[in-house]
């Protein structure tokens, strides 16, 4: 039946025990604990909602990188049809050119032809009005006896001046 | 599983070492109830076992306050070892057979009459109670300062253990009974509570020095502990727990002119703490009993068929103890939980705002 006494000593000695080690851990123990983890449990939610903000930014940035990349490869692609129009302007610019240009060459040419033929021809006729007045000279002064050796006389001549000519 | 049965070889090695003080008492036959309640009740010194029929305790001293002859404080090896008929100082222990005070330190006075001083000594149960208060403040403290001195680091094992402790009560326990803004105002006590019953439980199933206390299975510890929850409760309690204790919901002639349900309603307030003081009590205190009693079927059996019988029931008894210590352990967790659920549930209780049905309803369902 003793066990079912309580001693007033032995309850004396638990309230100090107890009230001691209760006042020292709500004081200094479980204030702690139960600070640094609810802290920590903030500091981990707070650095998953900064993960999944950085992510966002990050999947913003991707898509800037591939909208910049895809338009510069259009960009590039522009400027390729571009120059390529460009080079292909040029060149028939070019060839309109060089064909004016071998136009007016031919042109020049063929004028500086006809006119030396001109000149040709003038001097030619020149030679010839010169070469018949000494023929008719040279027959003037020889004496026409026959007229077999006239005209063979008059060949001959016209044949030195054809080779003349020629020359 | 293999580290399991090294621990119960380990286990069963530990309760041989209690055996020899039992084989002094074999000559004479064993006193089965005084062996008992020897082990399971508070004592002056703290046994520790026999060599060569001596006993080898620490003495604890003994402070006793007599109304005649006044404070008294000395050691009890001078009442322990004091021959039958004699006294020290006007004190002597009363045996277990005594049918007043069977084990207490009892005071002759000068007209012969036997009474019992004013008892402050520091006994056995004693012993345990700042045992485990040390411990506590040993295995808490450093890991607080620690998260005092670094609240951004990462915790070490050490650490990591404290914390699943602390927030297996508090989140499986304390949160779930108590309004959150009133977590942090309780949870301390609560905390407090749940780790002394804890410790206090397991440090009791050791069975050698300086643990073996049956500290948890004393009506004395388990009392204050109640008390403790009772003020928790009710000086806490708000506005709204006090009128539904005063003036409940209930038809006017139930609460007027005869207060009926307002003193069934104190009444109740008190039955709360003494279920939770008898519960643990009344738990710890059968489990150190049947492994004390299945220790002295040994003998019982021993005297009784010889010592032959009496080694092969050790085999059965031990293997059994064996077994009861196991179920111990899980008994120490589960009393610590309960005393401390019952407790947050009542501290909750009293803190809840609002309609009476409203508790009801709230009632935190544990899975």
């Amino acid at each position: 039946m003793e066990l079912f006494l309580p001693e007033s000593g032995l309850m004396i000695w638990m309230l100090i025990g107890f009230l001691i080690v209760l006042f020292i851990l709500a004081k200094v123990g479980w204030p702690m604990i139960m600070g640094a983890v609810t802290k920590r449990n903030q500091h981990i939610s707070d650095s998953l909602v900064a993960a999944q903000e950085a992510n966002n930014a990050l999947a913003g940035i991707e898509a800037a990188k591939e909208k910049a990349i895809a338009e510069s490869q259009a960009e590039q692609l522009r400027i390729i049809k571009e120059s390529q129009e460009l080079k292909s302007q040029l060149v028939e610019e070019a060839k309109a050119a060089a064909h004016a240009e071998a136009e007016k060459i031919v042109a020049e040419a063929r004028m500086r032809i006809q006119k030396e033929q001109q000149e040709a021809m003038d001097q030619i006729r020149a030679e010839v009005i010169t070469l018949s007045v000494d023929i008719a000279e040279k027959l003037l002064q020889r004496e026409l006896s026959d007229k077999q050796s006239q005209s063979a006389y008059i060949e001959e001549l016209l044949n030195n001046n054809e080779k003349r000519i020629e020359a | 599983m293999k580290s399991g049965f090294r621990h119960s070889i380990l286990l069963i090695l530990l309760m041989l070492v209690g055996l020899p003080a039992l084989r002094a008492e074999e000559g004479s036959s064993l006193d089965v109830k005084s062996f008992i309640f020897g082990h399971t009740s508070d004592a002056y010194c703290f046994h520790i076992t026999e060599i060569k029929g001596k006993p080898v305790c620490v003495w604890l001293p003994v402070i006793v306050h007599s109304k005649t002859t006044g404070w008294h404080c000395f050691s009890s090896k001078h009442v322990c070892e004091l021959p039958e008929g004699e006294t020290y100082q006007g004190f002597y222990v009363a045996p277990m057979t005594d049918p007043k005070y069977p084990g207490k330190l009892v005071e002759v006075t000068a007209s012969g009459e036997v009474k019992r001083p004013f008892d402050l000594s520091f006994t056995k149960n004693a012993f345990g109670i700042f045992l485990v208060c040390g411990f506590m403040l040993a295995f808490f403290l450093p890991a607080a300062r620690k998260y005092k001195k670094n609240p951004e680091g990462t915790p070490t094992k050490y650490q990591g253990l404290v914390e699943w402790l602390t927030y297996m009560v508090l989140d499986g326990i304390i949160s779930p009974s108590i309004p959150k803004s009133k977590v942090p105002k309780f949870a301390p006590y609560l905390l407090t509570v749940f780790f002394f019953i804890f410790f206090c439980n397991l440090f009791g199933l050791i069975p050698f020095f300086p643990f073996g206390a049956n500290v948890t299975g004393n009506l004395s510890i388990t009392l204050v502990l109640a008390l403790c929850t009772y003020v928790a409760v009710n000086i806490f309690g708000n506005r709204h727990y006090w009128k539904d204790i005063l003036w409940p919901d209930v038809p006017l002639f139930l609460k007027f002119p005869i207060p009926l349900m307002p003193v069934i309603e104190l009444v109740s307030t008190l039955t709360k703490p003494f279920a939770l003081m008898i519960r643990l009590f009344a738990n710890i205190l059968a489990g150190h009993i049947i492994i004390m009693v299945l220790m002295a079927l040994i003998f019982i059996i021993g005297g009784m068929y010889g010592a032959g019988m009496g080694g092969a029931t050790s085999v059965i008894s031990i293997f059994m103890m064996v077994f009861m210590t196991a179920l111990e352990c899980l008994v120490a967790y589960i009393q610590a939980y309960v005393f401390t659920m019952l407790s947050s549930i009542f501290i909750g209780m009293a803190q809840e705002e609002g309609e009476p049905e409203k508790h009801l309803n709230e009632k935190p369902i544990k899975k």
